[in-house]
């Protein structure tokens, strides 16, 4: 496959690099702004590996398991998630449209010793192009978009049928609002103030019900608990109060 | 998941191996062949040769408690070590003073009282040392560099490379500290160690004696250090004697038969005639701990992170609880696709590790100096306080469910 970054990079001017290398320690300091994703990832991780191993039968043991898959990361930021996913053999394809990350991420990547395709581009600009993918990861994104229901039409249209489509956000109720805007945002100042708008957050059946206008299939829903004592996240399978990550499957072709 | 195939993780990395692992000693070995069961590739780096006679450590033996010898079922290694190995059925604990025979108080641990089989089995080092090589050579994605240094070693936002006495670079994206409690590894991370020499070294042989030792282990606390009796396999016993360095140095210059003249007293007759079997070997002892277990693309195992007193025979054990979490750690993080070498998944371990080994050492540590002195008042407080323990049959289930490596959040390859 030609690499697209390489000739991306060589436009960067040197400042440039090294304002990204700031912002790229900064994404991956697990210490620091980013803290409470670096917390969250593992729990993350857990689901994402686990959902497209079972999907498409693969051994999460076994030497690049998820060799042969084509994965784009929607909002993909400074590659929290990318580079996993490449570690583990898949090809990666990660879209932000924030420009200031594709570098960043790039960069990352490399000192990683990764090849990861970083775009600065929307889901809906390369559904237009006709990109098609296996598995397409929609991480805390679809709580920040204008339009749901058009983003996530996008993500359907991304996958080729059969295709695996991941999706977390937040859950709005009481407790979310508490503990999302209330306790990361102001009390433990985990996120800037403002990073979350709690009348954008979306139910469990909001999201499935989406999901489905958009012609996926809803498969799998899970919680994922914050543990104050170990400091960690789990899944969880009942509790959906505030963070949740659902799967869906684009159906398979069906001949009339 | 039995046997993953082994291999890197991404064949595109220029790496030399996944993990590097400083110490070709036993915990060093163990992790390299938990590490490549889990499919990592692994680089063992050891200062000694390949075939070392190290006849100090040929008169050791090791108390595996039940934890520990499933570990070594799974990684294959126990079926080599079991023809050798002797149950341990009971442990003795006896607060002795040469010439008078054991006190009143004595402490009684019997395996029947826990559901979980023999509390132990003595496995000789020469054993375990031999089935660990046939291991290594046989297992798939290991290599191993000796003898060889490591002069330097440098982490770095990709990987971590160690430098080598020969001029090779190794490049992999955690290197483990398994180089024991004078770690290099550990002091080139910039990781600080504490702790105090108890002014005592272990002497360590192995007697053939008379008459059969029926399994029992016994511990008598000496004024001048413990004395361990643990069974061997026929009429044979490994010996660890704590004795004040000053005169341990001493008796173990002498000659054979003034060394048994010495010995003698202090284990007693209840074995029979005792003879000396092999080599000798003097080890000095003292708390070593290192100020945490993890650096950037480090993680210190076994003695590099603690060195404990061998009083409760829980050194190799505690090494090996190391490396089972250890190894379950990258495991998961390997399967995650997250990158071993960083900080969120080594703090998973070293919050794993670090609790077990600050109880263990504070234990270790306190029955140490309460047994290391022949104060007449600490003495009758001693022997009482045995027998209480010995009265109390649930605490005395918690302390055999400990020696016997059974508390605490195991990790998979101890269950």
């Amino acid at each position: 496959m030609p690499s697209p970054d390489r000739a991306a990079r060589s436009t960067i001017d040197p400042d440039e690099v090294a304002k990204f290398e700031a912002m790229s320690a900064e994404w991956w300091d697990t210490e620091g702004k980013f803290k409470p994703l670096h917390m969250l990832n593992p729990c993350r991780l857990d689901y994402i590996t686990g959902q497209i191993a079972a999907q498409f039968d693969r051994d999460l043991g076994a030497q690049a398991p998820f060799a042969g898959l084509r994965l784009l990361d929607i909002g993909c930021g400074g590659g929290l998630l990318c580079e996993p996913m490449a570690r583990l053999g898949a090809t990666v394809v990660g879209a932000d449209a924030a420009e200031r990350n594709i570098p960043v991420a790039r960069l990352h990547a490399e000192q990683s010793g990764l090849e990861i395709d970083y775009r600065h581009t929307t889901a809906e600009a390369m559904a237009e192009a006709g990109e098609a993918f296996d598995v397409v990861l929609n991480m805390e994104v679809v709580e920040h978009v204008a339009s749901p229901i058009d983003y996530l039409t996008a993500c359907h249209d991304l996958l080729k049928p059969g295709g695996l489509h991941i999706c977390s956000t937040l859950n709005r109720n009481a407790k979310s609002y508490v503990m999302a805007i209330i306790g990361a945002e102001q009390v433990m100042r985990w996120l800037p103030k403002g990073t979350h708008d709690w009348n954008k957050f979306i139910t469990p059946d909001e999201l499935y019900d989406l999901m489905r206008r958009a012609g996926l299939t809803p498969v799998d829903r899970k919680g994922m608990v914050f543990n104050p004592l170990g400091w960690s996240w789990r899944l969880s399978e009942r509790d959906l109060s505030v963070n949740y990550v659902t799967a869906s499957l684009r159906p398979e072709r069906v001949t009339l | 998941m039995d046997n993953p195939a082994p291999g890197p993780i991404v064949s595109a990395m220029n790496r030399d191996s996944d993990i590097l692992i400083t110490g070709g000693g036993l915990n060093g070995p163990v992790l390299a062949l938990a590490l490549a069961r889990a499919g990592f590739t692994v680089t063992l780096i050891d200062a000694a040769p390949p075939e070392a006679d190290a006849s100090a450590a040929a008169s050791r033996a090791y108390a595996i408690a039940a934890g520990s010898r499933r570990m070594l079922a799974r990684l294959g290694l126990w079926a080599a070590l079991a023809p050798d190995a002797q149950e341990m059925a009971e442990i003795k604990v006896t607060d002795g003073r040469a010439g008078e025979g054991p006190a009143r108080g004595m402490l009684h641990f019997d395996s029947a009282e826990i559901e979980n089989g023999p509390m132990g089995h003595m496995v000789e080092d020469r054993h375990l040392r031999a089935a660990l090589a046939e291991a290594l050579g046989a297992a798939e994605g290991v290599t191993l560099k000796a003898p060889v240094r490591v002069v330097a070693q440098e982490a770095g936002p990709g990987g971590v490379t160690v430098t080598l006495d020969s001029g090779e670079r190794l490049t992999g994206l955690l290197l483990a500290g398994c180089d024991g409690r004078q770690s290099g590894t550990a002091t080139r991370a910039g990781i600080r160690r504490a702790g105090h020499g108890y002014g005592q070294s272990a002497i360590t042989c192995t007697v053939a004696h008379e008459l059969p030792h029926k399994g029992v282990a016994h511990q008598f606390f000496m004024p001048g250090g413990p004395l361990a009796i643990l069974p061997l396999k026929g009429n044979r016993s490994s010996v660890v004697w704590s004795e004040r360095t000053e005169r341990a140095e001493k008796i173990v210059a002498g000659p054979d038969e003034a060394f048994l003249a010495a010995l003698r007293p202090a284990f007693g007759n209840f074995l029979g005639q005792i003879r000396l079997e092999g080599a000798r070997g003097l080890h000095p002892l003292g708390l070593s701990l290192a100020e945490r277990f993890v650096a950037a693309r480090v993680a210190l195992v076994g003695d590099a992170a603690h060195g404990l007193h061998p009083v409760a025979g829980q050194g190799l054990n505690a090494g090996l609880r190391d490396v089972a979490a250890l190894a379950q750690v990258l495991g998961e993080a390997r399967r995650r696709g997250e990158d071993v070498g960083t900080g969120p998944v080594l703090e998973r371990y070293a919050r794993w590790r670090r609790f077990d080994t600050a109880t263990l050492a504070a234990t270790t540590d306190f029955t140490t100096r309460l047994f290391s002195n022949d104060n007449p008042l600490l003495r009758l407080a001693r022997d009482a306080g045995m027998g209480a323990i010995n009265a109390v049959a649930p605490l005395r289930r918690a302390m055999i469910r400990e020696a016997a490596g059974l508390t605490g959040e195991l990790p998979e390859l101890m269950r």
